[in-house]
């Protein structure tokens, strides 16, 4: 069953109105905030009698502990490595005029208080939550704190225009009296909010704009943070699980008696596709998983392997019917008019989220209801499928988010969360449920692969008149949210970086044709549409500019004249990696440019490849325009991982399937990079005073076609198919 | 029953001999600072110390410990080095998930243990054993360079 999607209309009234601001399709348009609806019933931190809560993002209480503010922030988005907890903190304080480190951060309970509207549900992903935040956070902080002026100014018999605020207190500023924030708690608590909230102009900012440290850097640097997997609760067991590793399969047989016969074993739980052993500890779960020896009734789908499913995607060059998803100018017309054509075909594979912290659930069910303590990026529908499962209703169900140890998308889902509800049912005591490794990666929803086929018509100068682009695989959003398809049926987010992109094309043609993938599910992956997307379309700008005896920089900015943000990044990512200025031979230098997420960015990518079935990454120069950098340092962070994560998936990463099991299944086949090869990135952060944009996945999608951009300018050689190395390898 | 001796204190577990090292510190004892990654001893997640030097407790069973004292993150801040290189994260915020970081900073100070004034190849040969999926490798070299500077 699914989860309702949609968040009541009733709640969106109180602040609307769009940006303008388009990114992957998607329109933001800030949503109500409220209290934190019926749904929530747990204890919520701080909150004690007296507490003033304005709205769902602050709680502020007369202060019961010595050096305590009293103040808790309530932070919509998880936690999963991107800063947004300091991101969002950083919004909410600056209008609120108090200090980061002075609060309490608490995770957001599921809550249609917390839905952006145009993600559906209540969910973290594909660097959207900056762009949805930004006034939202701000109006909160901006509404408490006129209330509590208010309320000081009440206490004083003074007009609100002899207060002022800072750090946390009202300022009588003709006496020199202050009261902190947690003492005018309960007589703000008796105010109406303010209908008209302004906000402070930029020149007022004091966090906004600078380079602050992490909230969460300390606790995580000792080993504090709890993740997920690191819950403990009373009487809790040990679980693990394994499903069969062809999907759509089922449990056929095993030895029950072996299993519990191991030292520490309590339960083996059985349901439909997995088995899960109950134990003391992880280890006597594993060793007891291993003695149930299980086999598989394994379905239509053991005969999948990986060539079938490229083969199912190369098909789709041929489909006659593809569905027309954007069109500009008259493409065909200009195509058939064009000088001369060139076309090229790529290929991208199924990759592995594999973030360091293996999915794990903690959960409890009871005959009354349910404690769910979990990583998740859609704690709402999370909590939904646990409801249905236990046969409860959803407000007896409490999920508890919690630190995620790496996301990439792989916590939009939440089928661990349902299965970990269908085993924890059968017991009375919380469990919690650790995947392996080789569960986590064999069984995973993985990113699509894909077949692209670009054609441009090119006036006899070279120059283009007409681009015509098919883009061949699944559609993640007919699943993961089926109203997100359009009516003739193409995922949105599948025209980023083709027909949402920097580029002016005099007349193009975007289509689709639709391919799920048999064997494995699809999913998302650091914002699907963007990062594969401008691996095509920038390795064919790249073959166009070559082709044409251009300079791969002059020939961008010539395409990309009309957007002035866009040229400033290409220029300063050129100047920065010394564009044009000679290099030792076999060492090349690719480029890439892009509007992805809201942000623009220009990549160069120096290589080496002295030893020609190898590349070295000798550096990496990125110019990054996200508009109004909210915390400078932490752009700076984002690029610099995103950006070693997209080359080791760009050099490395394939999943591959033989008689429908996924092969790699643990860190010795499914390679990560390391220290040691991983490239110095430098980054240079363009002034603005532009609404933000997002910035977690964008070093992600710049670094494959920067990447064999160099390659191709190193040696000669254009690698069209994804991952790189074993193309270098099969030469 | 076996006794192992973590953090400077001595605790009593009754699980098997083989059980790696990681589940008694995760599972048993609630010293859940050191991470469980791939369980192979390929990411580094559930570095430790065992006598001082980094060891991965996913693939060491308890068994073999034979009453060296082990020291995990909960306890690294009890030594100046370990002070030194928490510092040296915390000052660069080195973290992202900061999932793997009790693995890395473990690693990081059995390196300067050894040699205080690391290297960029000496970081990469003591720290390659270590995965960041968020991507934090410049970030921790740097921090590595900036601790040794801190060690007088």
């Amino acid at each position: 069953m699914r989860p309702p999607v949609t968040a009541p209309t009733s709640r969106r009234h109180f602040l609307t109105g769009a940006t303008g601001l388009t990114v992957a399709g998607l329109l933001p348009r800030h949503r109500a905030f409220g209290r934190p609806s019926e749904f929530y019933q747990g204890p919520l931190v701080g909150e004690t009698k007296g507490a003033f809560a304005p709205n769902a993002y602050i709680r502020i209480a007369p202060s019961m502990v010595a050096g305590d503010s009293g103040i808790t922030l309530i932070l919509p988005n998880v936690e999963m490595g991107q800063g947004i907890y300091t991101g969002a903190a950083t919004l909410i304080a600056e209008e609120l005029e108090v200090e980061p480190d002075q609060v309490n951060l608490e995770a957001a309970p599921p809550d249609d208080a917390y839905v952006a509207a145009d993600m559906g549900t209540q969910a973290t992903g594909g660097s959207t939550s900056t762009i949805f935040e930004w006034t939202t956070l701000r109006q909160a902080g901006a509404a408490a704190r006129l209330m509590l002026v208010q309320a000081a100014a009440g206490q004083w018999s003074c007009p609100v225009s002899d207060c002022i605020t800072r750090q946390g207190q009202v300022f009588h500023t003709p006496s020199g009296r202050s009261i902190a924030y947690a003492d005018l708690a309960a007589d703000a608590a008796k105010l109406s909010p303010p209908k008209d909230i302004p906000l402070k102009t930029a020149k007022d900012w004091t966090l906004i704009g600078r380079s602050r440290h992490r909230l969460d850097s300390r606790a995580k640097v000792e080993g504090k943070t709890l993740f997920g997997i690191d819950i403990r609760k009373p009487d809790m067991k040990h679980a693990t699980v394994a499903a069969c590793p062809v999907m759509g399969g089922t449990v056929g047989g095993m030895d029950r008696d072996a299993a519990l016969r191991t030292p520490g074993v309590h339960a083996v739980l059985v349901i439909d596709n997995a088995v899960c052993v109950v134990a003391d500890h992880y280890w006597a779960a594993k060793k007891g998983l291993d003695a149930l020896a299980v086999t598989w009734n394994e379905g239509t789908n053991a005969s999948v392997d990986t060539q079938r499913i490229y083969r199912e995607l190369h098909d789709g060059l041929s489909e006659p019917k593809p569905v027309v998803a954007k069109s500009t100018g008259d493409a065909a017309a200009a195509m058939a008019r064009a000088a001369t054509r060139y076309e090229a075909t790529y290929q991208q594979p199924l990759l592995a989220h594999s973030p360091m912290e293996p999915v794990n659930c903690a959960i409890h069910i009871r005959p009354d209801g349910a404690d769910v303590w979990v990583g998740t990026q859609v704690p709402m529908w999370a909590r939904d499928s646990v409801a249905d499962i236990a046969g409860l209703p959803k407000n007896r169900v409490q999920l508890h988010c919690q630190y995620i140890g790496g996301g990439f998308g792989r916590r939009l889902e939440y089928e661990y969360v349902t299965q970990a509800a269908q085993f924890a049912k059968q017991v009375p005591y919380p469990l919690k449920i650790v995947w392996s490794r080789e569960e986590d990666l064999t069984l995973d929803r993985f990113r699509p692969a894909y077949v692209d086929h670009v054609r441009a018509g090119l006036d006899a100068r070279g120059r283009i008149e007409s681009m015509e682009f098919r883009v061949i695989g699944p559609a993640v959003v007919a699943r993961w949210e089926p109203a997100g398809l359009s009516p003739d049926g193409f995922d949105e987010d599948l025209a980023a970086a083709i027909s949402i992109t920097p580029y002016t094309w005099p007349a193009s043609r975007l289509d689709y044709v639709r391919r799920e993938a048999p064997g494995v599910v699809t999913a998302w992956w650091r914002g699907v549409g963007g990062t594969r997307g401008l691996f095509v379309v920038e390795s064919f700008i790249d073959e166009l500019a070559l082709r044409a005896g251009a300079d791969p920089v002059a020939y961008r900015r010539e395409l990309i004249r009309e957007q002035p943000r866009a040229r400033v990044v290409l220029d300063l990512a050129a100047e920065k990696s010394g564009w044009g200025t000679s290099l030792p031979q076999r060492h090349g230098r690719g480029v890439a440019v892009q509007f992805l997420f809201g942000s623009y960015l220009g990549t160069v990518i120096e290589v080496d490849m002295t030893e020609p079935a190898q590349v070295r990454i000798v550096h990496v120069t990125v110019a990054v325009d996200c508009g109004q950098p909210v915390n400078p340092d932490q752009i700076r962070a984002q690029i610099e991982g995103g950006m070693i994560f997209g080359l080791g998936t760009a050099l490395f990463n394939e999943i591959t399937l033989s008689n429908g099991r996924v092969q790699e299944d643990n860190f010795n086949l499914w390679r990560i990079m390391r220290m040691n090869e991983a490239p110095p990135v430098d980054i240079h952060i363009v002034a603005s005073t532009e609404t933000p944009g997002g910035i977690g996945e964008t070093g992600t999608a710049a670094a494959a076609p920067a990447l064999a951009n160099a390659i191709a300018a190193a040696s000669g050689r254009r690698l069209r198919t994804l991952p790189l190395l074993p193309g270098l390898e099969s030469a | 029953m076996l006794t192992v001796r973590i953090n400077d204190t001595d605790y009593q577990t009754d699980v098997t001999p083989d059980t790696p090292l990681l589940w008694v510190l995760r599972d048993m004892l609630g010293l859940t600072g050191t991470k469980f990654g791939c369980g192979i001893a390929e990411c580094g997640a559930c570095t430790v110390h065992v006598n001082g030097k980094a060891v991965r407790a996913c693939s060491l069973p308890v068994g073999l410990l034979n009453g060296r004292p082990v020291t995990t993150i909960e306890g690294i801040g009890n030594d100046p080095l370990g002070q030194a290189v928490q510092k040296a994260w915390m000052e660069i915020d080195v973290v992202q998930c900061g999932y793997c970081q009790p693995g890395q900073i473990m690693s990081a100070i059995a390196l300067l243990r050894d040699n205080p004034h690391p290297t960029d190849a000496d970081i990469d040969a003591a720290m390659s054993g270590n995965i960041c999926r968020c991507g934090t490798y410049l970030r921790i070299r740097q921090a590595i360079h900036n601790a040794a500077g801190l060690i007088t």
